[in-house]
């Protein structure tokens, strides 16, 4: 097993982590942090298994490259968000479903 | 009720988790695309040599214009948050007179310049090594925040003209590239540099980006962190 | 093999520090093993032989996410201090 493909694989196991967080932390900061771990597992995928056979790949390269800053600029949305609702609000986690 | 819903999402993911892994680990490698050879056979008439660069602003330069745009929409959607308020000049976070934040000041009075010229590097050097317009317009983001952090550069409140200009500076000079391009070089063909110019085009591209990057990722703390400010000031 | 190892303790590190920022109870911590987590993908990216991202990775993910994330967080205390008061 190459070491790209042990990274693949971490990077399906932070997918998950991120995506149960993201659905059972009410904590909208908690979210947040949810969403850009899914996001870093998904680009490990990306990545790993797009040089699985040992070189590298400048395709997959580029678009994770992209894909942090738009993640970073989503982030910056997000919490801008948040701390808009915190402002009127005074509430930090979404309300619970009746 | 909500523990077991809870457990039930967990144990539901941990079955997805081991499919995606297994799916992974079986996956064989496509045998009819071979993407990353084309990028090297095509390496020469891109204009630059590292190939990271080359498919970000040759093959794929569309991608990296729509990016820009979704950068400044991300912001726009952050200024429409904080709010509209009167210009002002915000005051910094720290009071300088303690003897410990002078060192602070000094230290980023020394590092600021230094993380300037590693951004040009950056951004010359990603022609043909790892570097480019996107870990500049960082390192200057972060030159920005440090600034801020340490008091020396005021939070941001409402864009004035000359922050707009170099927030779209990036933007406009990639489309006028690609207009241009696309009128005189090769009629009908977005973003389709001729070979012999081609190098220059991206390093012209490259630098409006690392200006207007490095202001809309600063921008992202620098108007949020005002806001804070602001928020105190109403009180 | 030595590589090997190097990248089983990553990957452990990776996920352990992905786990606690999303379990530990204080936020703060959370924020703080979010920005380990950040360097950590940084290293990783390394080894995946993409200085490229591991560029971006360190300054975005650890730098600037980190101080956006620890500013919200000082921002909600400050909040929560005047809401208590």
């Amino acid at each position: 097993m190459s070491s790209a493909l042990i990274y693949a694989c971490t990077g399906a196991a932070l997918f998950v982590f991120g995506v149960t967080g993201l659905i059972l932390l009410s904590h909208l900061l908690r979210k947040i942090l949810a969403f850009n771990i899914m996001g870093s597992g998904i680009f490990l995928v990306l990545v790993g298994l797009g040089q699985r056979s040992g070189t590298p790949d400048p395709i997959p390269q580029a678009m994770v490259l992209t894909g942090i800053v738009v993640a970073v600029a989503a982030t910056g949305l997000a919490l801008a968000l948040v701390r808009r609702l915190l402002h009127f609000t005074g509430e930090i986690r979404l309300p619970e479903e009746p | 009720m909500k523990n077991l819903f809870n457990a039930l999402v967990i144990v539901l993911f941990a079955v997805l988790g081991l499919t995606l892994i297994w799916v992974i680990l079986e996956l064989q490698p496509p045998t009819h695309v071979h993407l990353s050879k084309q990028v090297l056979t095509q390496l020469d008439a891109s204009g630059v040599t590292h190939p990271v660069t080359a498919v970000l602003l040759n093959f794929r330069g569309y991608d990296t214009l729509l990016e820009v745009m979704v950068l400044l929409l991300a912001l726009l959607g952050v200024l429409a948050q904080i709010g509209k308020r009167e210009q002002r000049n915000l005051s910094a976070w720290f009071r300088l007179s303690q003897p410990y934040l002078q060192v602070l000041l000094w230290l980023v009075r020394m590092i600021v310049p230094l993380m300037v010229l590693v951004a040009g590097y950056l951004l010359w050097v990603g022609g043909h090594q790892p570097g480019g317009a996107f870990q500049a317009g960082a390192v200057l983001a972060a030159a920005g925040v440090l600034l801020n952090l340490s008091g020396v550069l005021p939070s941001w409140a409402e864009p004035a003209w000359n922050l707009r200009t170099g927030l779209v500076f990036g933007l406009l000079v990639f489309l006028l590239v690609a207009a241009a391009v696309m009128v005189v070089a090769s009629p009908g063909l977005l973003l389709q540099y001729p070979p012999a110019s081609a190098g220059m085009l991206i390093l012209l591209i490259e630098m409006g980006l690392t200006l207007s990057l490095g202001l809309i990722l600063a921008g992202l703390f620098l108007f949020l962190s005002g806001d804070a400010i602001e928020d105190e000031a109403e009180k | 093999m030595s590589n090997l190892v190097l990248d089983l303790l990553l990957v452990i590190a990776l996920l352990w520090s992905a786990l606690r920022s999303l379990m530990t109870p204080n936020l703060f911590h959370a924020v703080v093993l979010f920005i380990v987590f950040g360097l950590l993908m940084a290293i990783v990216w390394v080894r995946l032989h993409a200085p490229d991202i591991a560029l971006a990775e360190a300054a975005i993910g650890a730098g600037l996410s980190g101080a956006l994330l620890l500013d919200t967080v000082g921002y909600l205390h400050k909040k929560q201090r005047e809401s208590l008061s």
